[in-house]
């Protein structure tokens, strides 16, 4: 995964009425916690991965999110969700 | 208990309909005069609002045809502006470049397209009209304008056969979904059962074609395999559950539990022109009648294997249709005195010949 975007047709949005950060993609909804939204927020096939880890290390005070940030990342890319942009 | 929260809302934007599937799951009686009489543009755009308001997510514009309704850019960008993700369930042959590019503007998000089979000759003639050549043109401007693209294939005995070659055609057109549904009997479909039903070789040919399939391409398109009931001995969670993840708006504005929920007889649909959308959902007699538990007769009372809050009791309009009895278990289920039914339908005579979708008005009686 070197740029990820969210696949065709995915949209994030957050949902008033039940509290909760969602991706929305055709007939579907996945449920997400506000890390992984704050991080697929991120994903807009112009950043790197690297990119994206450096971004959220800047917001959270120099922690390093690296090795969490990957596996949300393969995890969503292995259900179709995410896909590079530059493959 | 305050009622579950919705996520989908199934708009049949018009009965109307350029192709006479016979398995369409529009009522029989789709000529009838009371089906003329279609919401208005702001009554329908209200109805999105308030389904947002109750938890909605899924907006699905289908039909009939919903490219028929003059106002599709505007019901679009109405649910847009609601909040909801929408899907455009259309036969394709009015999906034009032009009206696509109308519509991706307006903020559509999803679109699917029917195929009644791979072959375009046997497509034409499940479809009753003359729609293949359109439907691939109206894939291919789907993914032009980078539209995600489900392809919908309802699966029977005259189509099975090809399913190697739906999965190819669905790679081939770049679609991400493909959605093959075997054929539920209600509806057109019970008209039309001789001709429909499938064998077990050709479902156990089909399936493996679909899983071979799966570890062939993977994640890059999504199959949907639906079950046939007919095949099953538990029941399927219809509709996620009566009155549970999804409500039916019809074209004339009543507000049904599932699509076939108006062949029970007795239950009282309330309509979006007189009530807040909110109290058909919590407290209409339709969504209250069989929703949850309580409602339940034996053997679901007390389910040998505790399925009670995972299948609901399965379809209503099949325990109705096999039974007699819209409050029995699902017949589907090897624990239901009437299961025999469900098997003797797998051996019913066989034929080809279709009674095809017409909106005609039913003869008088």
């Amino acid at each position: 995964m070197t740029r990820p975007r969210l696949a065709t047709g995915a949209r994030l949005r957050y949902d008033e009425v039940r509290e909760e950060h969602l991706l929305l993609v055709p007939e579907g909804a996945v449920r997400l916690n506000p890390s992984a939204a704050a991080v697929l927020e991120l994903c807009d096939g112009e950043r790197s991965v690297d990119d994206i880890v450096g971004v959220l290390a800047a917001r959270y005070a120099g922690v390093d999110l690296g090795d969490d940030v990957r596996e949300l990342l393969d995890g969503m890319a292995d259900r179709g969700l995410l896909v590079d942009a530059a493959a | 208990m305050p009622p579950p929260r919705p996520y989908s809302l199934i708009a049949e934007l018009s009965y109307q309909c350029p192709l006479h599937c016979p398995y369409c799951s529009n009522p029989v009686d789709i000529g009838a005069s009371r089906y003329r009489d279609e919401l208005r543009t702001d009554e329908w755009l209200s109805t999105f609002d308030q389904a947002r308001a109750l938890g909605v997510l899924q907006l699905a514009l289908t039909g009939g045809e919903p490219m028929l309704r003059r106002d599709l850019v505007a019901l679009c960008a109405g649910a847009r502006e609601a909040g909801l993700y929408s899907s455009l369930i259309t036969a394709g042959t009015l999906f034009t470049r032009a009206r696509a590019e109308e519509l991706k503007a307006a903020g559509l998000d999803h679109v699917q397209i029917s195929i009644q089979s791979p072959d375009p000759e046997e497509n034409d003639r499940i479809a009753g009209n003359r729609s293949f050549e359109k439907k691939i043109a109206a894939a291919h401007a789907a993914r032009e304008l980078d539209f995600p693209l489900t392809i919908n294939c309802v699966l029977h005995r005259q189509n099975l056969g090809r399913i190697e070659e739906i999965l190819d055609l669905t790679l081939e057109l770049g679609a991400q979904r493909l959605e093959l549904a075997n054929t539920q009997y209600y509806g057109w479909a019970v008209l039309n059962q001789e001709a429909l039903m499938p064998s077990r070789e050709q479902l156990q040919r089909g399936e493996e074609a679909v899983t071979r399939f799966r570890e062939r391409v993977g994640p890059k398109v999504d199959v949907l395999w639906v079950l046939p009931d007919y095949y099953e001995d538990l029941p399927k969670p219809c509709m996620g559950g009566w009155g549970r993840t999804a409500m039916v708006v019809t074209p004339g504005g009543e507000v049904l539990p599932c699509q076939a929920a108006a062949t029970i007889p007795g239950l009282q649909f309330a309509n979006v022109r007189e009530h807040p959308l909110e109290w058909i959902w919590s407290a209409s007699d339709a969504f209250t009648r069989f929703r949850g538990t309580n409602w339940m007769q034996e053997p679901c009372r007390s389910c040998p294997l505790g399925r009670q809050e995972q299948d609901w009791g399965g379809c209503r309009c099949q325990a109705l249709r096999l039974t007699g009895d819209a409050a029995a278990t699902d017949p589907v289920c090897r624990f239901s005195a009437h299961h025999e039914h469900v098997v003797s339908m797998r051996e019913s005579a066989q034929t080809d010949e279709f009674v095809y979708r017409t909106m005609k008005p039913p003869a008088p009686v």
